[in-house]
C-alpha cells in the first residue's frame, strides 16, 4: 500500500459526474466549419503556413510552431479553407485572435502517416516528432508537452499520470481511462522513457471505480506503473496537489517540478502522445464533457475548431441555456458566445441556465471569517490578499504570495460574504503583469534616450574634435604650400574662366527637359527653404 | 458577467450569525431559569435600538439597508450586550450601550467587517466606566432571593425607576461573585471562608455558573457546526486555567481556584462568543492562540490585580488592538515554501 | 570638575570623529532622490511636462521646482505614485493636460518623403530610415511621445491608439451593485 499525503483544505462541491457517463464516448457527425485558432496553446503563436482558398488534408501543418516554446496547429479534417482572419475565440475575454476557417469537404482524406515504434525511435525524435504534432496539455494548461519533457538539471524520478478529474461536471478523462486505457499506459512508457523516470505514478479519485480498475488492468504487466486511487477532494486534481498527495513533494509557484524530480501529465495528453508517436496522428480531436442544461449529457471525441452550438446541438441543448461554460463549475471560462470553437484546452462544455447556476447573490463585507483559509489548498491567507487586491495595493499583495493561488476557487466557493475573490486574484495578477510590462518598457525607453543623449554628445564630440584636427592640419601645411603652387591654382582658374565651360549633358535639350529641369530647380529651391525655416523655428 | 467558480457553498454571513445567536439559548434558558423573565426585556430593547441605530446610520451612510440589516450581525451585538450587563439595569443603560456599539463602535468605523474592536464589549467598557454603580446592580438568583419583586414590579423598575416603598435595590440584587470574592480578601477574609458564603455555588456563583455552563454548551454547538474553530476557546479557557492554577498552588488562600475564574464572569461569554467575533480576532491559527492566551493573562491580572470585577471586556479590547501586529508575524509559510524559508 | 570636562570633551572627540567617520563611509553620490522620482516617470521623454524630457522634470521635481501633477503620460497613478514618495497631496491634473489613451507612432509609408527629421526628433531612437530612404517606427521602442508629429513637413505620421489584444487583456476590476463605495 502507498502512502499518500495530504494537501492543505480543499472542498467538495457536488459533482454531478454521473450525468455524463452513462454512454460511452460518442463521435459527432462532421460540423458545417471548423474554426482553428493560431494559438491554442501556452507560447507564441503558430505561423499559418496555408491561405484562403487552399484545400487541406486531415492532419495537414496549417500553423508552424515559432521558436522557442510553441505548438504546432493542424487542419482537423480534409477540405477547403476559407478565410484566415481574426474571429473572436474561446477566451474570457471575449477578444478575436487569428483563426482559419475550414469548410470540410467530408472526405476526411488524411496526409501520409506512418506507424512507428515507440520504443526504438531516438528520444529527440520524439520530442520533434510531439512538438509537430501539435501536443499540449490537455488538462486545461496546455502547455507544450515537448517542452515538458525536456528535463531539468535534476533526475526526473517520477512522473505522475492525472487521472484525478476533481472538477465537478467533467468526466472526459474518466470515459477516456475507461474505454482507452491501454494507449494512455502506452503514452506513459514513452513519457517515462523520454524522461529516464523510474516510476509512473497513475492518480485517479476513488469517486471513479471503473477507470480505475480499467487503468490497473492496463498496466497489469508494467512493475514500474502503478494505480492509485487518491481521495476525492477539490482540487486534488490540480498538478500541484496531485504530485504532492502522491509523493509528498510540494513543488512552489515558480519552481520547476522537474527540479524537484517529478513531472506531471494528464492521462489524455498521455493518450495523444502514444498516438502522436506511434501513428503520427497529430492532435486533431479530443474528448470534450457536454453536459448541464442538455437532454443527453455525454463525453464526445470533438474535432478542434468545431463550433460550440454544434456540439452542443448533438447533445441537445435545451432552450432556457443563457450561456457555456468552458470547463467546470469551479475554473471554467464563460464563453462570449455560442459561435466559439472547441480549442484544444477545452474539456468541457456545460450549458447553463439560471437554475443550474443561479446568479451570484450580492456580496457582503468580508467579515475575515478565514474559511477561505481554511479551504486553500496553497496555504494563503484569502482574506488578506483580497484586502490588498481590493484596495489595489498590489506590492502588498505579491508579498502576500498572490502569484501562489492556483484560482481554483475553493476560497470563492465557501466565503459566507459571496466575495468573488478568484476574481479579485485575477484582476491583481493581471495589473501586476501590466505594471511589470511598463516598467520593463519605461527601463528600455530609458536606456535608449541616455544612449541617444549620450551618442549626440559624442558625435558633437567627434565633429569637434574632426574640426580642430582639420584646422590643425591646415595651418600646419600652409607654410608648405609653396608659392609656385599657388600661382598654377590661379593659372588654372583663370583659364577655366576663359572657356567657360558647361556640362555636355545640358546642351541640346528638348523644351520638354527643360521645363522638367525648371520644375525640379523649382522644388529644391522650396524644399530647402521649408527646410531652413523649419529648422529656424 | 460573472465568473467562475459559478458554484457556491450555501452559506452566508446571515446564516453564521443566526447559528452564533442560537447558540446563545442554553445560556439564555439558564438565565430564565436562576433569574427570572427580565433578560428577555432587555434583549428585546437591546434588539430593537440595535436594529433601528444601525438602519439609520446605513441610511446615513448611504448604504443600501435591506441586504446589511439582514446578516442579523447587529442583532448578535445586540444580544451579546443585553447578556453582559446587568439585566435590571434602566432602560436607558441598555439603550445608550447598544447604540454607542453600533453607532460609534462599528458604524463609524466601516460597518460589518471593518470595525477594529469588538462592539459588544465597546459598549460594556463605555457603561461601566460612565455609570459603574448601575453595572454593578447584578439580579439575586432565584433561591437566594428575600423579597421578590415580581416581573410587574421590575419593569416599574426598569422602565420607572419606581421601587415598592419597603424595598431597596439591595434586596434583589447582589455584586458579582467576582466582586463580592475581590471585596472580601480585600477585608482580610480567606478564600475558604468566602466560598462558605451562600451566593457561591458548587464552581462559581450560584445561577451564574449555570449560565456559564449555557454559553459553554452553545459554544461546543458552534466548534461541533464548525462556526468557529477551536483555537480560540481552548487556548482563552486552557490559559486561563493554567495562570489562575499557578497563582493557587503558590497561595491558595489569596487566589481562586481556576475553575471559579472559568465559570465567573464573562469567561465562558469570551472564551465562545466575544473572542471568537471574526472580525476582531486574528485570522491565522498562530495568531489566534496568542491573541487568546493574551486575553487570559489580561483578564486574570484586571481581575485578581485590577480596579475593575471583571476584566474580559478590557482584555479583549486590548488585545483587539493588536491583532493587526498579531497577523503580520503569524503568517503562515505556504505550500512548497516551508523548507525554502527554513 | 576637571574629570567631567575630559569626559565631556572625550565623548565629543569620539562622537565627532564616528560622525565623520560615517560622512565619508556612506557618502551618497548624486542626488538619489532624482533617481528615484525617474524610476516612477514612465520614460517616454515626451516634453508634455514642460522639460525636456523625464530625467529633467525629475530633477525640478527633486528640487521643488516642478508640480507633480504635469506628466499625463504617467496618469494618475503616477501623481499618486509620485505623491506617496515625495509625502505630498494628491493633486488632479490641470485642464491643459490630460492623459491620452495609449498609442504609438505609424508613419505612412506612401507619402514620406525620407527628409530624417522624424529621426531627430525621436527621443529614444524608435525611428529608422535614412535621406530620401522610407523612415519605419520600430513599434516595441515607441513610446508614444508625439514629438514627431511636428516636425514632419508632409504630416505622414499618425498616432494609432495601442487596441486591446489577448495578448495585452487585463481582467477587470470586479464590481457588483452592493456597494456604491465613494
Amino acid at each position: 500500500m502507498t502512502q499518500l499525503y495530504h494537501f492543505h483544505g480543499g472542498v467538495h462541491p457536488p459533482t454531478h459526474k454521473a450525468l455524463s457517463v452513462r454512454s460511452p464516448i460518442a463521435t459527432p457527425p462532421l460540423p458545417s466549419k471548423l474554426v482553428i485558432p493560431f494559438h491554442q496553446h501556452v507560447g507564441s503563436m503558430a505561423k499559418p503556413l496555408v491561405q484562403a482558398g487552399d484545400y487541406v488534408f486531415k492532419g495537414q501543418l496549417i500553423g508552424m510552431p515559432e521558436d522557442g516554446l510553441s505548438s504546432a496547429i493542424h487542419a482537423s479534417t480534409s477540405g477547403t479553407i476559407a478565410e484566415i482572419g481574426m474571429q473572436v475565440v474561446a477566451h474570457a475575454s471575449g477578444l478575436p485572435d487569428l483563426c482559419a476557417t475550414l469548410i470540410p469537404d467530408g472526405k476526411e482524406a488524411w496526409v501520409v502517416r506512418e506507424q512507428r515504434n515507440p520504443i526504438t525511435l531516438p528520444i529527440d525524435e520524439i520530442r520533434h516528432i510531439l512538438r509537430l504534432a501539435g501536443i499540449v496539455g490537455l488538462g486545461g494548461a496546455v502547455f507544450p508537452s515537448d517542452a515538458k519533457l525536456r528535463g531539468g538539471k535534476h533526475h526526473v524520478r517520477t512522473i505522475v499520470l492525472n487521472g484525478a478529474e476533481c472538477e465537478p461536471y467533467i468526466t472526459c478523462d474518466d470515459m477516456l481511462m475507461r474505454q482507452r486505457a491501454r494507449d494512455i499506459v502506452r503514452g506513459g512508457d514513452i513519457i517515462r522513457r523520454v524522461l529516464g523516470a523510474d516510476e509512473v505514478l497513475i492518480g485517479i479519485e476513488d469517486n471513479k471505480p471503473q477507470a480505475i480498475a480499467m487503468m490497473q488492468e492496463a498496466c497489469v504487466d508494467r512493475s514500474s506503473m502503478r494505480v492509485i486511487a487518491v481521495p476525492t477532494l477539490y482540487p486534488g486534481g490540480g498538478a500541484k496537489q496531485l504530485i504532492r498527495v502522491l509523493t509528498g513533494i510540494e513543488v512552489a509557484a515558480g519552481v520547476r517540478s522537474t527540479d524537484k524530480g517529478v513531472q506531471c501529465f494528464n492521462v489524455a495528453t498521455a493518450y495523444s502522445i502514444y498516438r502522436a508517436v506511434a501513428f503520427s496522428e497529430p492532435l486533431l480531436s479530443r474528448i470534450v464533457t457536454v453536459t448541464g442544461n442538455v437532454h443527453k449529457p455525454q463525453n464526445f471525441e470533438v474535432l478542434i475548431g468545431t463550433p460550440v452550438d454544434e456540439l452542443v446541438a448533438w447533445a441537445g441543448g435545451k432552450p432556457d441555456t443563457t450561456h457555456h461554460i468552458m470547463g467546470g463549475p469551479m475554473m471554467g471560462v464563460p464563453l462570449p458566445n455560442d459561435q466559439v470553437s472547441v480549442v484544444k484546452a477545452c474539456n468541457c462544455i456545460i450549458a447553463a441556465s439560471d437554475a443550474l447556476f443561479p446568479p451570484a447573490p450580492p456580496a457582503m463585507p468580508c467579515i475575515r471569517c478565514t474559511r477561505c483559509a481554511e479551504v486553500c489548498p496553497q496555504e494563503l491567507q484569502p482574506q488578506d490578499l483580497y484586502w490588498f487586491a481590493k484596495s489595489k495595493n498590489f506590492g502588498k499583495a505579491q508579498e502576500f504570495h498572490l502569484f501562489d493561488c492556483i484560482e481554483c476557487g475553493a476560497c470563492s466557493y465557501v466565503c459566507p460574504s459571496h466575495i468573488p475573490l478568484v476574481q479579485y486574484y485575477r484582476f491583481a495578477k493581471s495589473e501586476i503583469w501590466a505594471r511589470d510590462n511598463d516598467k520593463k518598457a519605461a527601463d528600455q525607453a530609458r536606456e535608449r534616450h541616455e544612449f541617444r543623449e549620450y551618442r549626440i554628445e559624442r558625435e558633437k564630440q567627434e565633429k569637434a574634435d574632426k574640426l580642430a584636427a582639420k584646422e590643425k592640419a591646415a595651418l600646419a601645411a600652409k607654410p608648405a604650400a609653396s608659392d609656385d603652387a599657388q600661382q598654377k591654382i590661379q593659372a588654372a582658374l583663370a583659364v577655366a574662366k576663359q572657356q567657360a565651360v558647361t556640362p555636355k549633358n545640358v546642351s541640346d535639350l528638348t523644351p520638354q527637359q527643360q521645363a522638367e529641369i525648371a520644375d525640379i530647380e523649382a522644388r529644391r529651391a522650396n524644399n530647402q527653404a521649408r527646410a531652413q525655416s523649419d529648422a529656424g523655428t | 458577467m460573472f465568473y467562475s467558480p459559478f458554484i457556491r457553498k450555501p452559506i452566508s454571513v446571515s446564516q453564521i450569525m443566526l447559528r452564533v445567536m442560537l447558540a446563545l439559548i442554553p445560556a439564555i434558558g439558564a438565565y430564565l431559569y436562576y433569574f427570572g423573565p427580565i433578560i428577555l426585556v432587555s434583549l428585546t430593547l437591546a434588539s430593537i435600538t440595535a436594529v433601528a441605530t444601525e438602519a439609520a446610520m446605513l441610511k446615513l451612510r448611504n448604504r443600501p439597508v435591506a441586504p446589511f440589516l439582514q446578516d442579523n450581525s447587529a442583532l448578535l451585538t445586540a444580544w451579546l450586550i443585553a447578556l453582559s450587563i446587568p439585566a435590571l439595569a434602566p432602560w436607558w443603560l441598555v439603550v445608550v450601550g447598544t447604540a454607542f456599539a453600533i453607532v460609534i463602535a462599528k458604524q463609524l468605523y466601516g460597518g460589518l467587517g471593518n470595525n477594529p474592536f469588538n462592539p459588544a464589549m465597546i459598549a460594556y467598557a463605555v457603561l461601566i466606566i460612565s455609570f459603574p454603580t448601575h453595572m454593578t446592580h447584578w439580579l439575586t438568583p432565584a433561591m437566594l432571593i428575600h423579597a421578590d419583586l415580581g416581573f410587574a414590579g421590575q419593569l416599574a423598575y426598569m422602565f420607572g425607576n419606581v421601587l415598592p416603598q419597603n424595598m431597596t435595590l439591595d434586596a434583589f440584587t447582589m455584586a458579582t461573585p467576582l466582586d463580592t470574592l475581590k471585596t472580601q480578601l480585600h477585608l482580610g477574609t480567606a478564600i475558604s471562608s468566602i466560598f462558605g458564603q451562600p451566593i457561591f455555588g458548587g464552581l462559581a456563583g450560584q445561577g451564574s455558573e449555570m449560565v456559564a455552563v449555557g454559553f459553554l454548551v452553545g459554544g461546543v454547538y458552534l466548534w461541533a457546526t464548525r462556526i468557529i474553530t477551536w483555537h480560540l476557546p481552548v487556548a482563552y479557557l486552557g490559559s486561563l486555567f493554567v495562570i489562575a492554577g499557578i497563582f493557587h498552588l503558590i497561595d491558595p488562600a489569596h487566589y481562586a481556584p481556576p475553575l471559579f475564574h472559568l465559570f465567573s464572569g464573562a469567561a465562558m461569554l469570551g472564551a465562545f462568543f466575544i473572542l471568537t467575533d471574526p472580525v476582531t480576532s486574528p485570522t491565522t491559527h498562530k495568531g489566534k492562540l496568542i491573541f487568546a492566551a493574551g486575553a487570559a493573562l489580561l483578564t486574570y491580572l484586571i481581575r485578581v490585580f485590577g480596579g475593575f470585577p471583571d476584566g474580559m471586556a478590557f482584555a479583549t479590547l486590548l488585545m483587539n488592538i493588536c491583532v493587526p501586529l498579531i497577523d503580520l508575524y503569524t503568517q503562515p509559510k505556504v505550500f512548497g515554501k516551508k523548507e525554502q524559508a527554513r | 570638575m576637571i574629570s567631567a570636562l575630559l569626559v565631556m570633551a572625550g565623548i565629543a572627540i569620539v562622537l565627532g570623529a564616528v560622525l565623520g567617520f560615517a560622512a565619508i563611509k556612506f557618502r551618497v553620490e548624486g542626488n538619489p532622490l532624482v533617481d528615484k522620482i525617474d524610476a516612477v516617470l514612465p520614460q517616454t521623454q515626451c516634453g508634455q511636462c514642460g522639460f525636456p524630457g523625464c530625467k529633467p522634470y525629475a530633477t525640478a521635481i527633486a528640487a521643488e521646482e516642478a508640480d507633480i501633477n504635469c506628466c499625463p503620460p504617467g496618469g494618475e497613478e503616477g501623481i499618486r505614485k509620485l505623491a506617496e514618495l515625495l509625502n505630498k497631496e494628491f493633486k488632479p491634473f490641470g485642464d491643459n493636460a490630460k492623459p491620452k489613451p495609449k498609442a504609438v507612432a505609424y508613419i505612412d509609408e506612401n507619402t514620406c518623403i525620407g527628409c530624417t527629421l522624424c529621426i531627430q526628433a525621436c527621443p529614444v531612437d524608435a525611428i529608422v530610415g535614412a535621406a530620401k530612404q522610407m523612415h519605419t517606427i520600430i513599434a516595441a521602442d515607441c513610446t508614444g511621445c508625439e514629438l514627431c508629429l511636428a516636425p514632419c513637413p508632409v504630416d505622414c505620421i499618425a498616432m494609432n491608439p495601442i487596441e486591446e489584444t489577448l495578448s495585452v487583456w487585463k481582467w477587470k476590476y470586479p464590481v457588483y451593485a452592493l456597494s456604491p463605495t465613494p
